[in-house]
């Protein structure tokens, strides 16, 4: 290989004064988790029977699924179009991915009345729901993405599982089931990688088909049929800027240098894949003859307004610039306004465009909603932070003259 | 030329129609019984006397919240919906002029005969029965709320004070009197008879009759015959149904997009299958075409 760097764990110590912050966002927020299992969503949140769905519906995890679409979109690139110099993202999206999606599952088991119910839609089919298929893909595509991260795992362990005392019995066989495992899965995972885009093609659309049932009281700006489309068309334009952002996040919170010979490549295919969403996005605005909303100042207006021209307009323009794609901070501001234009776009179409019928008030998030989404974001980056220290996962400039192969470290296990 | 391609052209169109019509009937193909149940609520009839609610709360146990002396005109609030303490309300809407008669309209889940909840329910819970009613599993449900989110009458009710085993709650057509001959319990108390029991295109005649015989009486509109493909409860009333905040609805089926676009998605799991095949087929090709690439760079 030509690169000059691969993926190592990290040494940077784990605490610092940021660090300390997220702990106590996360805390916070479970403390409302906890008060949630004890005393009813209604102790916790402003939904009500006008509005079943909130914040963590919403944010946790329509927004979730989107903004962990990096996984499946540096998959394609890295190992379906089969691009060597993309390895370097494949794996810290892969645990963005990861870890998304187990949070958007504890999203939807905080958020459903009965949580201890959660695996009743293996067992209990209905096809013509939008909300099965979302539920049932994202349950396969979270096994995959685990078994897409296993190879990390028997990476880093192979060779030195060294448990002490007593526990020291079980040396040989994890060592073996770590052989065992490594040998299947260097020959099967391809079609685990396939099953993974699939499968987040499929909910990734299926979760804009959740709002169309819900018919007249979704406002005309966002009810579409082509809702699913839209949705896919957003998270596959929300995938690479995600990488980025995080990219750049993680290697100023890690003193490493920004791998900009990766990221501003990354960076000149976002414009296309916004643009293809936006034409989409004003087609069907065209079609349908929507803009006559626009005229209208009312709050769905101005958020539909803000979704698009700062969301995806802004942005579109600033990624056909060679100027920010080489530049890591105007890089990192663009990437932020398209996640903040998905964010905003998820939020406005289960939140702000829902309208009951019998409406006797708005809806806006509780401070317990809003501790819990951010509690839960703030637990993610800290798991996240964890775990590229213990695996490796993020690539760093090699240092060592000899390269360490995983064959060479078998060989000298004890 | 000119014919063969008109030729194809049908042919083609009559075999997309013929997929689409295939793939469009879901829970929507599913065909209601012509014997089913309905309730007709004559609204010119109702004198707010609120005996339905309270006969309800009684046949439900839900008597806990108010008794039958709260009862009464005097005590009608505006755009009550029917929650977990009550799975009936009588609104009072007073007469545009000021000076007629109000209208007082019952709401109660309306039993959809294409239930977008059904349609909705991420486990199947909710269920069209043959003899009309709509009814919820409690060993089935998670409580995730989409049935609220799908009901075009914004009609289940979820206990949100209720940290364990909450309940999606709404009018159950009290299957259990109905099964054993009887009649629901706001119909058997209502003094006035404003609510008729009975086969659903009986229920359409009876009002239809109505509409003839007093024209100045009633509006020519029986609402529930058409709206969202149908409902069970039907109602008829002298004033335009929008002023009395009932949703204009379209004659389609409310999950009719929705599972169109599931089915489509996944007509015989063919798409998700060719596009597996489809990135298969460009991963061997990239993977091939690199090592290719490699061997002549060597």
């Amino acid at each position: 290989m030509s690169t000059l760097t691969t993926p190592e764990p990290l040494t940077k110590k784990y605490i610092t004064p940021g660090v300390i912050i997220l702990a106590i966002l996360a805390f916070n927020g479970i403390a409302f988790v906890l008060a949630r299992l004890f005393f009813g969503i209604g102790a916790v949140t402003n939904l009500s029977d006008q509005y079943p769905w909130g914040l963590w519906i919403g944010v946790d995890v329509a927004a979730g699924v989107a903004l962990a679409a990096g996984g499946f979109t540096s998959a394609a690139l890295g190992h379906v179009m089969h691009r060597e110099d993309y390895h370097a993202i494949v794996r810290p999206a892969l645990l963005t991915a990861m870890l998304g999606y187990t949070f958007v599952a504890l999203g939807v088991m905080i958020d459903i009345g009965r949580w201890y119910y959660i695996w009743h839609p293996l067992l209990m089919w209905n096809g013509n729901s939008a909300l099965f298929e979302v539920g049932i893909c994202v349950i396969i595509y979270m096994t995959v993405l685990y078994i897409e991260f296993l190879p990390i795992v028997t990476e880093r362990f192979m060779g030195r599982v060294q448990l002490k005392g007593i526990l020291s019995i079980l040396n040989r066989p994890l060592e073996s089931l770590l052989r065992t495992l490594d040998r299947t899965l260097s020959k099967t995972m391809f079609l685990f990688i396939i099953a993974g885009i699939v499968l987040s093609t499929l909910h990734q659309s299926s979760l804009g088909t959740l709002m169309i049932i819900a018919g007249p009281k979704i406002h005309p700006l966002w009810q579409t049929p082509v809702l699913p489309l839209l949705f896919l068309l957003s998270a596959v334009a929300v995938g690479f800027p995600m990488v980025i952002f995080e990219s750049l996040l993680a290697s100023r919170s890690f003193g490493l240098k920004p791998e900009m010979h990766i990221l501003s490549k990354l960076g000149t295919m976002v414009a296309p894949l916004l643009g293809i969403y936006l034409a989409f996005k004003l087609g069907d605005m065209v079609i349908r003859e929507t803009f006559v909303y626009l005229l209208e100042p009312t709050t769905e207006s101005v958020m539909f307004i803000l979704e698009v021209a700062l969301g995806v307009v802004l942005p579109l323009r600033m990624f056909l610039s060679r100027a920010v794609v080489r530049s890591p901070l105007w890089l990192f501001v663009a990437s932020m306004l398209v996640i903040l234009g998905v964010l905003l776009n998820r939020i406005n179409n289960f939140i702000v465009a829902y309208t009951p019928p019998y409406a006797t008030g708005g809806y806006f998030p509780s401070v317990g909603e809003i501790s819990v989404t951010v509690g839960f974001v703030a637990l993610l980056v800290l798991v996240y932070r964890f775990l590229v220290k213990v695996f490796p996962i993020i690539s760093v400039e090699q240092r060592h003259t000899s390269p360490v192969t995983k064959y060479s470290i078998r060989g000298t296990a004890k | 030329m000119e014919t063969r391609r008109d030729f194809l052209r049908t042919a083609v169109v009559a075999a997309a129609t013929a997929t689409l019509g295939e793939v469009a009937l879901g829970a929507a193909s599913k065909i209601p019984s012509p014997d089913r149940r309905g309730i007709l609520c004559d609204l010119t009839a109702c004198i707010g006397c609120r005996s339905c609610e309270a006969a309800c709360r009684k046949e439900h146990g839900l008597s806990s919240v108010s008794s039958l002396s709260e009862l009464g005109r005097s005590n009608v609030p505006e755009r009550r919906r029917p929650s977990p303490d009550a799975l009936t309300v009588v609104n009072e809407y007073k007469h545009p002029n000021g000076a007629g008669s109000p209208t007082f309209v019952k709401v109660q889940c309306m039993h959809c005969d294409y239930p977008a909840c059904e349609s909705a329910c991420i486990v199947g819970a909710i269920s069209k029965k043959e003899s009309g009613p709509v009814l919820w599993d409690t060993d089935k449900c998670i409580g995730c709320r989409y049935c609220m989110v799908a009901c075009p009458f914004q009609i289940p009710s979820f206990q949100y004070d209720t940290a364990l085993k909450p309940d999606i709650v709404k009018c159950d057509f009290c299957v259990h009197r109905t099964e054993k001959g009887g009649v629901p319990a706001c119909v058997e108390i209502c003094p006035v008879e404003a609510l008729t029991y009975g086969r659903r295109s009986a229920l359409i005649e009876i009002a239809r009759k109505r509409i003839e015989n007093y024209p100045d009486r009633y509006r020519d509109h029986v609402y529930g015959e058409f709206e969202a493909g149908g409902t069970s409860y039907l109602y008829l009333a002298k004033t335009d149904f929008k002023e009395l905040e009932f949703p204009s609805l379209k004659r389609e089926p409310m999950p009719g997009t929705s599972e169109s676009i599931q089915h489509g998605i996944f007509a015989y799991f063919v798409p998700p299958i060719s596009l597996y095949s489809l990135l298969g087929g460009l991963m061997w090709i990239n993977k091939n075409r690199q090592k290719a690439e490699e061997e002549t760079t060597e």
